[in-house]
């Protein structure tokens, strides 16, 4: 540790540890963090980020380690602790209530007595101030991801805080929202509060943070400052190891290839009262080809999900057609053997069941398009075939496990999610609809999985991507579209699309207006 | 005239040990805690709130027993669903068994005995009222008592802060619990509410309705305490209006059945649910509504990870 931050540390944290069971989530881990400093909190999925700030903030109690708050040593024994002493949390998932109301919201999180109609007028006003409109009668269950974020911020900035931890507040944003963000970051190190940041998204660390913490597998690997040194160096001390870049070879002549997976004017009333109609929605996705769709969560994409995959039937048969035959009144099954192959976005419990062998899976799903090869006369399961075939994707996919035929819960969820993935591709789809491939997914894995899309598409098969990661959107795709609201913009070829106006169209800016600009451009 | 205000007196005795149990269900599902044991705590009410009474010779003492009973037995329940986490279903199931089997061992001595009534409330001058005075001013202690329990949750889950507080642990109990809201001590707390309202209400049937023991005399209506709760989608205002809905169907077809109307017995016992169940599903169109006063994690278990 840098000794001249010594004396102006207003959290000092000294060999922390945490322990589950068998694993050690934090192990001995140091951290300093200076009056009015933005600092990184780095480190992979499963890396221990987010059991460290649950320490912080009071959630979870440490197993042994000390805490400093201005050089005086605290038990931070509940959360009420945490915000007595001036600690405030803005939470990676969502800790709102979907049934109440915004202010009701805040109230709830302020122990101070004072009636909830108050509470709206200063949650309001410091909204406004802070350039995160904000109105307290409307219902979370209502409102899009970054407003609730919003929420949650006003929330943590009532409470006046010292220390505000953010668990990866960007995740859910659009880059406009993100900058939005930032300078909501900045201006409140203006007024000498410390920010805890935590965050794998390496150049938005090194815009806006004064020094890293970088954390591997439950220890502290090296502290940096961000400004100095390159994402790629970020992500060598994260990962231990190189990361493989993900290459995509351009596709030529993909105009006149032929369309795989159609869908045409898709349309799907709300289900429930939170969810949102899909409203006509049109694309094409040709053999040879991954196009991304782009979008804030919760604005149509699981929708979108469930009518192209079969789980919820469409009335008219021609609004989804896979492989030029009309699918829309199939099951996931009667889409399956027409060539389609689908991945949710939740691991277990959709894409696999939890207490089931992988090989179980497996068979699960791939018993009725590979009736011949896995199960046998009378309806016998041949469970040495689907046993071999397991093992095959297990290799090709890398998987790595503790068992030779584990339950798909006992896999870390980047294994569990190539596994899956896999499961698929094994299959040589000619139609591939992804949701979120690589969420909560490590950076070798993700490559891994993003690598295994592009070599699909380029022998052929047609490959949509379902994601938030723009990132990952812009590695792989060769078109990307955005959704919002239950609207599908039309695709933009990758050569012209830029974070900028991808984001413009994921925040709602009119898809005509946005297709005018591009044709100007 | 004397006719119809008797009608109306009986329909109030009927609905109220629903009306009563039916509240504090709610408060308890509220807090996301599904305790299917409502008819075991309200017989165990009526027991004991029978058995004070009788061997003390007063109704207000076995008033205070029923209550404390109830709440004594939802402790049980309260102590197993949430400090040992067990699965709410079939914990609150158990409760009900155990309680028509132990009121029934602890009962066997008061069957054929005599009971004490709780006196009707009598004020000069305006219980004399004729028609409305009986109604307002002559009814048992324990119909005003489920009035004004109505409105006081009313007012506690909506217009106040641990009301809210106990709202958003139906809502989410884990978000809850992010916030520092002592998610365990609320959800006892409510249980407890719930179990001294179910016995309050068992109370009503062993002190005013038939002040007598009488095995199983709770008779279900635990159960459709618990199915109004859900039908008024967790509203209290519905869950009066439902409660009177049935104890006014109820009523009505008992006098059908003695004016001896040409319709089968059966169908006109089975009235009261129906037309309790259609009126709350009318009322409870709005999905929206609906959606929004559902407890969301209702009958999860909870176990704080620390």
């Amino acid at each position: 540790m840098s000794a001249n931050h010594d004396g102006a540390n207003l959290l000092e944290v000294r060999g922390l540890t945490k322990i589950f069971g068998t694993l050690t989530a934090c192990d001995h881990v140091d951290l300093n963090i200076a009056k009015g400093e933005i600092h990184a909190l780095l480190g992979e999925n499963g890396a221990g980020k987010s059991t460290l700030v649950k320490m912080l903030f009071g959630s979870l109690e440490a197993n042994s380690g000390e805490i400093f708050w201005n050089g005086q040593a605290v038990r931070i024994t509940s959360p009420g602790v945490a915000k007595k002493l001036g600690i405030g949390m803005v939470f990676q998932h969502f800790s709102l209530f979907e049934a109440l109301t915004a202010a009701e919201n805040i109230a709830l999180s302020l122990d101070d007595g004072s009636p909830i109609s108050s509470i709206a007028a200063k949650a309001r006003a410091l909204s406004y101030s802070y350039g995160l409109p904000l109105d307290p009668e409307s219902l979370v269950g209502d409102l899009s991801v970054g407003e609730r974020q919003r929420i949650e911020i006003i929330r943590c900035l009532l409470q006046t805080p010292q220390l505000i931890i953010l668990d990866e507040p960007t995740s859910v944003l659009t880059p406009q929202e993100a900058d939005k963000l930032f300078e909501t970051l900045e201006r409140l190190r203006a007024e000498g509060k410390s920010i805890l940041y935590i965050s794998h998204r390496l150049e938005e660390v090194k815009r806006i943070c004064d020094r890293a913490t970088v954390l591997r597998h439950g220890k502290v690997v090296g502290h940096c400052n961000p400004r100095e040194e390159t994402a790629g160096s970020l992500a060598r001390m994260m990962v231990g190891s190189e990361v493989q870049a993900v290459v995509r070879a351009p596709v030529e002549g993909i105009e006149t290839a032929r369309p795989l997976l159609e869908i045409r004017g898709l349309d799907r009333k709300p289900a429930t009262p939170f969810s949102i109609p899909l409203k006509n929605i049109s694309l094409n996705v040709r053999a040879g080809e991954v196009i991304g769709i782009a979008g804030v969560a919760g604005n149509g994409q699981g929708e979108f999900f469930e009518s192209v995959s079969g789980e919820v039937l469409q009335q008219d048969g021609a609004s989804v057609r896979i492989r030029g035959k009309d699918a829309g009144g199939l099951t996931i099954t009667g889409r399956r053997l027409l060539g389609a192959a689908f991945v949710p976005e939740e691991r277990l419990g959709h894409g696999a069941a939890p207490r089931m062998k992988l090989s179980e899976n497996l068979l699960l799903s791939r018993h009725a398009t590979d009736g011949k090869a896995f199960v046998g006369t009378g309806g016998m399961v041949k469970s040495g075939a689907v046993y071999a075939a397991s093992q095959r994707i297990i290799e090709a996919m890398d998987v790595r496990k503790s068992a030779p035929d584990p339950e798909a819960a006992a896999l870390s969820g980047g294994n569990l999610q190539k596994f899956i993935v896999g499961r698929e591709l094994d299959r040589r789809p000619s139609v591939m609809v992804v949701n979120q491939p690589t969420w909560g997914v490590d950076a070798g894995a993700a490559a891994h999985i993003r690598q295994a899309l592009i070599e699909l598409s380029r022998s052929g098969s047609a490959v949509l991507v379902i994601s938030q990661d723009l990132d990952e959107l812009f590695e792989i795709s060769d078109a990307i579209a955005v959704m919002h609201n239950g609207e599908l913009s039309r695709p933009m070829p990758i050569a012209e699309a830029t974070f900028e106006k991808v984001g413009l169209l994921m925040g709602g800016a009119e898809p005509g207006h946005a297709e005018h600009t591009l044709e100007t451009a | 005239m004397d006719i119809t205000v008797n009608i109306l007196l009986t329909i109030a005795t009927a609905a109220t040990p629903l009306l009563i149990a039916a509240i504090g269900e709610l408060v308890v599902e509220r807090s996301g805690v599904l305790n299917l044991g409502v008819e075991g705590m309200m017989i165990m009410g009526a027991v004991g709130g029978f058995g004070a009474g009788h061997l003390t010779g007063s109704p207000w003492i076995g008033l205070l027993a029923a209550i404390a009973m109830g709440a004594l037995f939802s402790l049980l329940f309260a102590v197993m669903t949430l400090s040992l986490a067990t699965n709410q279903v079939a914990t609150g199931l158990s409760l009900t068994l155990l309680g028509l089997g132990l009121s029934g061992m602890i009962g066997t001595s008061f069957v054929g005995q005599p009971g004490v009534r709780l006196p009707n409330l009598d004020i000069p001058v305006l219980t004399d009222i004729p028609v409305i005075g009986k109604l307002l001013f002559g009814q048992d202690p324990i119909f005003y008592i489920s009035i004004a329990l109505t409105s006081a949750v009313m007012w506690f889950l909506f217009k106040t802060r641990t009301g809210l507080t106990l709202r958003s642990i139906g809502d989410s109990h884990t978000s809850a619990h992010a916030l520092g809201i002592k998610v365990i001590r609320y959800r006892y707390l409510a249980v407890i509410f719930g179990g001294a309202c179910a016995g309050l209400a068992g109370g009503h049937l062993s002190l005013v309705y038939t002040p007598q023991w009488v095995e199983n005399m709770s008779a279900g209506r635990g159960w459709i305490a618990l199915a109004l709760v859900v039908f008024a989608s967790w509203r209290p205002w519905r869950v009066l209006a439902g409660a009177y809905i049935f104890g006014a169907v109820w009523i009505g077809q008992l006098h059908a059945q003695a004016f001896g109307i040409p319709v089968p017995s059966q169908m006109l016992s089975s009235l009261p649910y129906l037309a309790t169940v259609v009126v709350l599903v009318l009322i409870s169109r709005n999905k929206r509504l609906t959606m929004m006063n559902t407890p969301a994690s209702l009958g999860q278990p909870f176990v704080p990870d620390r």
